[in-house]
């Protein structure tokens, strides 16, 4: 019996301390890896960190995309249907749906001087309308402009 | 180890886990966003129409009937999805369509009308989204359906189909026939 | 006609699977031999109702009846007809029907190869899974009817299917993916019969570890092909993204793994009996989950299907009932029943315990990671966040490397106590030999990157201890010995293997692997790992539905030709989608992957080029995985029928002993 207690013991220790290690490590994780969303009008408003990493998103507006011969760096407008936009430089492959006029998200950082650096574009995968996110921000433009 | 009541805790962490979708899901479903625009006249525009760019036509030339005003791009796909409603409901049911072309290319919407087939009594381009904005539109499709006063009496967002038609428009088109018959 | 046939099927199965629970769990209560056996006609009634619906969807897929909505969004008469068939689950509609059809299937399966369980616990076992089934036909008869008319006014062309599942993935992913999805119903009911039925013995666990195994190495099978469909179809060389609906996939898939452990150590030892009821329904709970998240659309996904709030709140108000009472049962039921088995701390029952211990670990952190959007949204007002893949990088790889660890240990321990010299003679030397085999492969890819140098050293080191487990059980005569081993063990090993080799490929790739996106124009040449790139332009060609621009690409290695690759960027007539479609460059040591992005304009384009050792070992040691769930099941144990009645009959001995 007693080592039958003995390990036990042993067991419930290894538990909680493998239980309390791990949870430590992953709350830190989620917290490291958390990328906010920031709309438009609050890239605008300068509510969005410089030099971290987020995603913004909204429409990419119509005739705003632009590639400067010789290279695969894109430039483009990503706004709402009010006046907020902010200039967006991509490097690399759009992805297939990316349209102006289409709702996408972009990740990557800010810079200093207010262009957003991607380095990854999302657009909705099917059909569906469009990124939540970015309905969101239609959304609430839309409350917001109302008397 | 556990004891009795222990073994219920699954079922608490289970109640939990539900409780987070729950929330979740009512913030983050688009459909239940209310419509500042209901109960409204429809908003001041004067924009040209699609086939024909030097007519230009205003919120009064809407005004005299019951309508369906469809917001609808050639980028959007789901707008394919609904079309065949559309093209139902201009064929048979007793209302007009008018379709609001949004944030495209004219040529574009004419070919692809008559790609599709073209359900729309008339086409308005609203080639840089003004109207879109007034109307607080936030995608496309998105429908709209006005008395003969031009008061915006209930907004479907997303695509339309059969059922939502029979369910939630025809009542009301039928309701505000009625009224306008009567005054 | 046809299409109202089934739509009466289905309601006619509707009312099978309400009989189904009904009747059988009456002939329980009310010890009526009649009503006891009624549950097999009555699963072979829903079965075929299900599938008649099933084919008159299929034949008005395949006869462009446009009149059906289903088909008029999800079709097209330029469509082959492979991939017409296909479209029938293309879906949600559909899909979900084929969801049900899986689910009568194996509730068929269930009534036809159980004949060796007593007259009760069958009833038991298809009163429950018929209950699942009526929540599973309402959802489809009322808020997802692929059987809906739009007449008397129907377009005369179909809108076409999505381009990116026109493709032979997914004419096999989500029926294999279901299968394995749905079968976890199958160890949910004798989980939930058990406990109604106050049963909770061994026997119990013997009966649902064939079910458990055949439905885990189907889920194995169907996650395998979506990482694979993912990688050669979506255009990106990313064979697993962490996104909301991968990991509905993987979390039910972790829990049956665990599953399958603690089911063998409750069987042959019969200990852990109230977790692995626990895991049993918590396993099919998570399958349930993901089709909540994958179906209500309240996480953002790529391969979400369309959002209909309808949808959401019904599977929701489901997984509360269903869940909910199972689990109120397992907390009412399961505590009064208390066994003492004891088991040294060296022994195969503590492998099995850590091996459980950090899967459910694992599928908590995964769950976190895909509902702390959800939760972050709701606690900060609005605001909405994104869980990056290095999150899930972060925590869930130190969770698999003691994993792998483990099992190269566990093969060589025994049930109740292992002798330490068992476990521990020779590992020196099988280290070494690890070590030396690892050293060889950073000098042959030239590199000594750590995670790559670490992770092979444990892979090397579990197929070692694997080999020679294999070696000392055959013995001096190979042949005898080989067919002295039981397919338990043969599965196990084949499975372990898989692990192995999957966890070599994903290491590899991801630290050896060089990708590029680039322009080039007709002429240019890219060096890349040894090789050359040269592009030679591209053309236009046709298919039956789109038309392509088609690069021509050539892969050579000092200057002897590879292969040529021809990348294709479509345009899909009938809903205007464009569509990347790469092109690949197979061997089993490496791929090269080419993609085409856009045209810059003077017939330059943006190419991405990959350049992945040793990807296809991911997929490998999946389907070995699966391989291995598939062999254990012809373990004589499961097929002779007299040996269970016999085995049954007696007490189990194990539950006397106690160790220590």
């Amino acid at each position: 019996m007693k080592t039958h207690r003995r390990n036990q013991l042993l067991l419930v220790l290894v538990l909680i301390v493998g239980a309390g290690s791990t949870l430590a490590l992953v709350l830190q994780a989620l917290n490291e890896n958390i990328n906010l969303f920031y709309s438009p009008a609050q890239v605008m408003a300068g509510e969005a960190p410089i030099n971290k990493r987020i995603r913004a998103g909204g429409m990419v507006l119509m005739d705003s995309v632009q590639r400067p011969d010789n290279s695969l760096r894109v430039k483009f407008l990503i706004g709402d249907l009010k006046s907020a936009q902010f200039p967006v430089v991509f490097e690399g492959i759009l992805p297939d749906l990316f349209r102006e006029g289409q709702g996408v998200v972009a990740e990557g950082r800010l810079d200093q001087a207010g262009v957003f650096v991607a380095d990854e574009v999302l657009a909705k995968h099917d059909e569906n309308y469009m990124p939540p996110e970015v309905a969101q921000v239609m959304a609430s433009d839309k409350v917001s402009n109302l008397p | 180890m556990m004891k009795g009541p222990g073994f219920l805790l699954p079922l608490a962490g289970f109640m939990l886990l539900v409780a987070i979708l729950a929330v979740g899901f009512r913030l983050e479903d688009p459909h239940l966003l209310p419509s500042q625009m209901l109960d409204r006249p429809l908003p001041a525009f004067s924009l040209p129409r699609l086939s024909d760019s030097s007519k230009v036509w205003s919120e009064k030339d809407v005004y005299g009937k019951v309508r369906l005003l469809n917001v609808w791009a050639t980028w959007c796909p789901s707008c394919v999805h609904e079309h065949p409603e559309l093209m139902r409901i201009s064929q048979e049911e007793d209302i007009s369509v008018l379709g609001i072309n949004y944030n495209d290319d004219n040529a574009k919407a004419l070919a692809w009308l008559k790609y599709y087939g073209d359900p729309f009594d008339l086409n308005i381009s609203d080639h840089d989204g003004q109207l879109a904005i007034d109307l607080g539109v936030y995608g496309a499709p998105e429908t709209f359906l006005v008395d003969a006063r031009g008061i915006i009496r209930y907004r479907h967002v997303g695509v339309l189909d059969q059922q939502v038609w029979t369910d939630v428009l025809a009542p009301i088109v039928a309701e505000l026939n009625q009224l306008d018959r009567e005054g | 006609m046809i299409i109202e046939l089934g739509h009466f099927a289905i309601i006619l199965a509707l009312a099978m699977s309400c009989c189904l629970a009904v009747l059988p769990t009456l002939g329980v209560y009310l010890q009526n031999p009649v009503l006891l056996r009624s549950g097999g006609s009555l699963a072979a009634g829903m079965f075929v109702f299900t599938l008649v619906s099933f084919i008159c969807l299929t034949l008005g897929f395949v006869n462009d009846d446009f009149s059906i909505a289903y088909v008029a969004r999800n079709s097209n008469t330029a469509l082959p007809v492979y991939y017409k068939i296909s479209a029938v689950w293309g879906a949600h509609e559909g899909s979900f029907l084929l969801w049900c059809l899986v689910m009568s299937s194996w509730t068929l399966a269930v009534s036809q190869f159980s004949q060796q369980l007593n007259d009760d616990m069958r009833a038991r076992v298809l009163a429950v899974l018929g209950s699942l089934s009526i929540g599973f036909f309402l959802f489809l008869i009322f808020t997802s009817n692929p059987f809906e008319r739009t007449l008397p006014f129907f377009p005369s062309e179909g809108a076409d299917l999505n381009p990116l599942l026109q493709d032979f993935g997914l004419i096999v992913h989500p029926p294999l993916l279901y299968v394995g999805y749905v079968g976890l119903s199958v160890p949910f009911a004798f989980a939930i019969a058990s406990l109604t039925s106050g049963q909770l013995d061994a026997a119990w666990a013997r009966w649902s570890r064939p079910w458990t195994n055949v439905a885990w190495a189907f889920l194995t099978v169907g996650i395998t092909l979506g990482s694979w469909w993912a990688y050669y179809e979506l255009g990106w060389g990313g064979w697993w993204f962490w996104d909301a609906v991968e990991n509905a996939s993987f979390m039910p898939w972790l829990l049956a793994t665990a599953l399958v452990h603690s089911l063998a150590a409750t069987e042959k030892r019969g200990v852990f009996r109230s977790w692995t009821v626990l895991l049993a329904i918590s396993a099919f709970s998570f399958s349930l989950l993901g089709a909540f998240l994958v179906r209500s659309g309240v996480l953002t996904s790529v391969h979400a299907f369309a959002v209909d709030p309808e949808r959401g709140v019904f599977i929701l108000y489901y997984l509360v009932i269903v869940i909910g009472s199972s689990l109120l049962l397992y907390g009412l039921r399961v505590g009064k029943m208390r066994v003492t088995v004891g088991f040294g701390w060296k022994s195969r029952e503590s492998f099995i315990l850590a091996n459980n211990l950090i899967l459910t670990v694992a599928v908590v952190t995964v769950l976190l990671g895909t509902i702390y959007p959800l939760m972050y949204e709701w606690f900060m007002s609005g605001q909405k966040i994104s869980v990056g893949p290095p999150y899930f990088n972060i925590v869930f790889v130190p969770l698999m490397l003691p994993l792998i660890a483990l099992m190269a240990l566990s093969s060589l321990s025994r049930w109740r106590k292992t002798a330490s010299t068992v476990l521990l003679r020779d590992q020196p030397l099988r280290l070494l030999i690890s070590l030396g085999m690892t050293i060889f492969c950073c000098l042959l890819a030239s590199t000594w990157n750590l995670w790559f140098l670490f992770v092979s050293l444990l892979c090397f080191w579990l197929i070692v201890n694997l080999l020679a487990d294999a070696r000392y059980r055959i013995g001096r005569h190979w042949f005898a010995g080989l067919l002295k081993q039981t397919p338990s063990y043969y599965g196990m090993w084949m499975a372990h293997i898989g692990i192995a080799l999957s966890a070599l490929g994903i290491v590899t790739t991801l630290t050896l692997s060089e990708e590029i996106d680039v322009l080039m124009s007709p002429g240019d040449q890219q060096q890349m790992s040894g090789y050359e790139i040269t592009f030679q332009g591209v053309t236009r060609v046709m298919g039956p539905n789109y038309s392509a621009d088609r690069g021509a690409i050539e892969i050579s290695r000092q200057g002897e030709l590879v292969e040529m690759l021809y990348p294709e960027k479509r345009l899909y007539a009938p809903s205007q989608n464009v569509m990347t479609e790469a092109d690949i460059s197979v061997s089993l040591w490496r791929d090269v992957y080419v993609a085409l992005g856009e045209s810059i304009g003077n017939q330059a384009w943006s190419v991405r080029v990959h350049i992945k050792p040793l990807v296809r070992w991911i997929w490998l040691g999946g389907v070995l995985i699966a391989l291995g769930g598939f062999t254990t099941v012809l373990d004589r144990r499961y097929r002779n029928r007299k040996v269970i009645r016999a085995r049954q009959s007696k007490p189990d001995p194990d539950l006397h002993l106690s160790a220590g």
